[in-house]
């Protein structure tokens, strides 16, 4: 556990994790008896899938949503044997698909079809369920067009090396991607955002396709795209608009790697490369495949997880917990992390005691002690009219070091989930008027 | 058979410093026990009794309040213990049992707990309930006549009393090695100037106390009170008087900082500290009271929300 400084006065703080050695050992997850999908599931949409339950797909097969279309990609041959709703967070829905994967090895071939001409509509149609997600549909909006693509070589929370990891290794895979996503999207500015450390890889990244290669700093959360875009760039991100809105569209180097494996090979990769962060803090980064439960990767790597310890998907600031050992590894699951129950520290509900450590560090300088006094009584409007509720970047600083142990991060996280809602309630309201 | 197991499911961060508000409150007890201790070894087993009491007092009325609103008990928080500790430093060591557990009620259910607790309270607690106990019976922190049955071996008047009625003559034969020595009258944790300052430094290295707020009181102490003797020497009394007596030094670490009522923000902070500095002389060289502490400090504790206001442009902020 971190502990607060003995000296008060020293300023708190983090580094982010740098992946040490120049040849990382990736171990490998062999296929597990089923696999787990999760595709994001709308208004509305059902839980009606293409191929149907009980049908057969093939490795790289889509599994598509009815509706607006939403699909996973199916990374092992097998039968799709169940489909059932699954809540997440702050009231997201998916539709989980269980593959029981056989001997059948059979590949789709439909992407390979497609090879030598490709376009924005098939990056839409087949590259969403890559290793590292990218927000394919955000690249491709005419209403709110892109004039730079950073590639994210750091990891957005401690702990978290897959994008290092991927820097240093498939070097070949993301210059491949890199220049696909420039031909493809026609957007020329390209900035690679990286830890100094992997500065020296530099030259062997997009040396001739002319991208632009910039540090980013060590300090926690210097990585966030929000400070990126603002420190790299020049470009601060307004309160409570988008990165899209700025004209910046933020990409894993994972997933361009991914892109650009998908190039060169034919076949979208199915494989993800997860740190397992283990309860005395070592790590093992792990090669698997998307849809792997959380339990196969445990006996693999000789985890054993108890009554009452934490198990996290993501990093330690900005994670969050699950309660399954059969929550499937995603296409933007990049760390888990197991912690020991004796080494959760409780939350309060005690109030906030005005001592002014979440203010002196929030990296936005937002007024936390005031906001979350807002949070806490519901008045969400006044929380972010008067206190800078969309300035938070959610990093989650602020309830490390709160000393009334309140759950800050997480009221803000609901003020701005409610603020949503209302939102969205007024805009039906709004067209069922007219 | 794995799927059975039950984990801890919460929401993010999964990682917290370790600090605490009972961590706070017994670190400052621990940093303002040299002064306590001095008083008692000074008054002896009077000064130990009010210390106890109110200690004692403020923790029971803290738990009676909470169980009869029905929240839950906070007194393991240790805050109800440090305000009456702090309570105690200010009075006088002959100070009539009833004068502290009235005195504890205020600081403790009317300074604090209607206000919805620790954290609400727009006052520092102890300062308020001095306040009304010092307007309602005045005669009890008279020093002078509150320790008149004690006889020491050095200068048995209020400096401060002194100052105020016999002019800036009385006093020059305090001398500041003397005061801070707790070589003085005073409040019974409130004379020893050394041991304030010891615990003071403790607590702000180790970041209890904002060091913001407290340099910035005592240079607002110091720089009035420096302007006044520069304006008039004869009528007003320098520096050294002014930062060791009274409660001038109790106040910068250990009522001027105290978190609810003392501002988060770097400008603030020192605007409040500045305020409570010059607040402090001036009522001490103008107004009615012998010592303007008590008073100064409900002033800025006043104006700490408006000054919380200024503060640095959050990112993305727009206009």
């Amino acid at each position: 556990m971190i502990k607060k400084p003995f000296f008060g006065l020293k300023k708190q703080g983090f580094e982010y994790e740098a992946l040490k050695g120049d040849k990382v050992e990736l171990q490998k997850i062999s296929t597990p008896e089923s696999l787990t999908f999760l595709i994001e599931r709308k208004n509305g949409d059902g839980l009606d899938i293409f191929p149907k339950q009980g049908e057969s797909v093939k490795a790289g097969e889509k599994i598509v949503l009815g509706g607006e279309g939403a699909y996973a990609v199916s990374s092992a041959a097998g039968l799709i044997s169940k489909v059932s709703p699954f809540p997440g967070d702050f009231g997201q829905r998916y539709a989980a698909v269980t593959v029981k994967t056989g001997d059948e090895q059979a590949e789709d071939e439909t992407f390979a079809s497609l090879s030598g001409d490709l376009n924005m509509r098939n990056v839409i149609d087949y590259f969403a369920y890559l290793p590292g997600k990218p927000d394919v549909k955000a690249l491709a909006d005419s209403e709110r067009p892109i004039s730079t693509i950073v590639v994210l070589g750091t990891d957005a929370d401690l702990l978290m090396t897959t994008n290092q990891y991927v820097v240093q290794h498939e070097t070949d895979a993301l210059n491949t991607g890199v220049s696909f996503l420039k031909q493809v999207s026609g957007v020329a500015h390209v900035v690679i955002a990286l830890p100094q450390y992997l500065m020296k890889k530099a030259g062997a990244i997009g040396g001739a396709s002319g991208v632009e290669i910039r540090v980013v700093d060590t300090a926690y959360p210097s990585a966030s795209p929000y400070f990126i875009a603002k420190n790299v760039l020049g470009r601060e991100t307004p309160a409570g608009q988008s990165f899209e809105d700025i004209g910046v569209f933020f990409i894993k180097a994972e997933a361009v790697a991914a892109i650009g494996k998908a190039v060169i090979s034919g076949r979208p990769p199915v494989k993800k490369i997860v740190g397992l962060v283990k309860k005395d803090n070592s790590r093992v980064m792990v090669e698997t495949l998307i849809g792997t439960p959380l339990e196969d990767i445990f006996q693999a790597c000789g985890v054993t997880v108890n009554d009452r310890d934490r198990i996290i998907i993501g990093g330690p600031l900005t994670g969050s917990a699950v309660f399954d050992l059969r929550q499937p590894v995603l296409p933007d699951t990049d760390s888990i992390m197991i912690q020991d129950a004796g080494d959760i520290s409780p939350v309060s509900d005690y109030p906030c005691i005005n001592c002014g450590e979440c203010v002196r560090i929030c990296p936005t300088k937002t007024p936390v002690n005031m906001l979350v006094r807002f949070c806490e009584a519901g008045q969400y409007e006044d929380a972010a009219d008067l206190y800078d509720l969309y300035s938070c970047i959610e990093c989650g600083l602020c309830s490390f070091v709160c000393v009334s142990r309140m759950p800050v991060f997480q009221y803000i996280r609901l003020a701005k989930y409610e603020l949503e809602k209302i939102k969205e309630a007024e805009l039906s309201a709004e067209e069922s008027d007219e | 058979m794995s799927n059975q197991r039950k984990f801890t499911v919460s929401h993010a961060p999964f990682w917290h410093n370790g600090s605490k508000i009972s961590e706070r409150s017994y670190h400052t007890i621990f940093a303002a026990l040299p002064a306590v201790l001095f008083g008692v070894f000074q008054y002896g087993a009077p000064a130990l009794a009010v210390v106890a009491l109110s200690m004692g007092s403020a923790i029971f009325w803290e738990l009676a309040f909470t169980r009869l609103a029905r929240r839950p008990d906070t007194i393991g928080d240790g805050n109800a213990a440090l305000i009456g500790l702090i309570f105690a430093m200010l009075l006088p060591a002959a100070t009539p049992w009833w004068v502290v557990i009235t005195g504890t009620f205020f600081a403790v259910i009317i300074g604090k707990q209607i206000y919805g607790g620790i954290g609400g309270n727009p006052f520092n607690p102890a300062v308020l309930a001095m306040a009304i106990l010092m307007i309602s019976w005045k005669r009890y922190f008279d020093f002078d006549t509150a320790l008149v049955a004690y006889d020491f071996n050095f200068d048995m008047r209020y400096p401060l009393a002194a100052l105020k009625f016999f002019g800036v003559s009385s006093v020059w034969s305090f001398n500041a090695a003397d005061l801070l020595m707790g070589k003085q009258i005073g409040g019974i944790g409130s004379t020893f100037g050394l041991g304030l300052i010891l615990g003071g430094i403790y607590l702000m290295i180790r970041g209890f106390i904002r060091w913001e707020i407290v340099i910035s009181f005592i240079v607002g102490v110091l720089l009035t009170s420096l302007i006044f003797q520069q304006a008039a020497p004869d009528t007003y009394a320098g520096p050294a008087i002014h930062l060791f007596s009274g409660y001038t030094l109790i106040a910068a670490f250990f009522l001027v900082p105290e978190d609810s009522s003392s501002p988060v923000n770097f400008v603030p902070m020192i605007i409040y500290g500045l305020a409570g500095g010059l607040m402090t002389v001036l009522i001490r060289n103008q107004g009615a009271y012998v010592d303007g502490v008590i008073f100064a400090v409900l002033i800025i504790n006043l104006i700490n929300p408006l000054l919380d206001k200024i503060r640095p442009k959050a990112l993305g902020r727009v206009g």
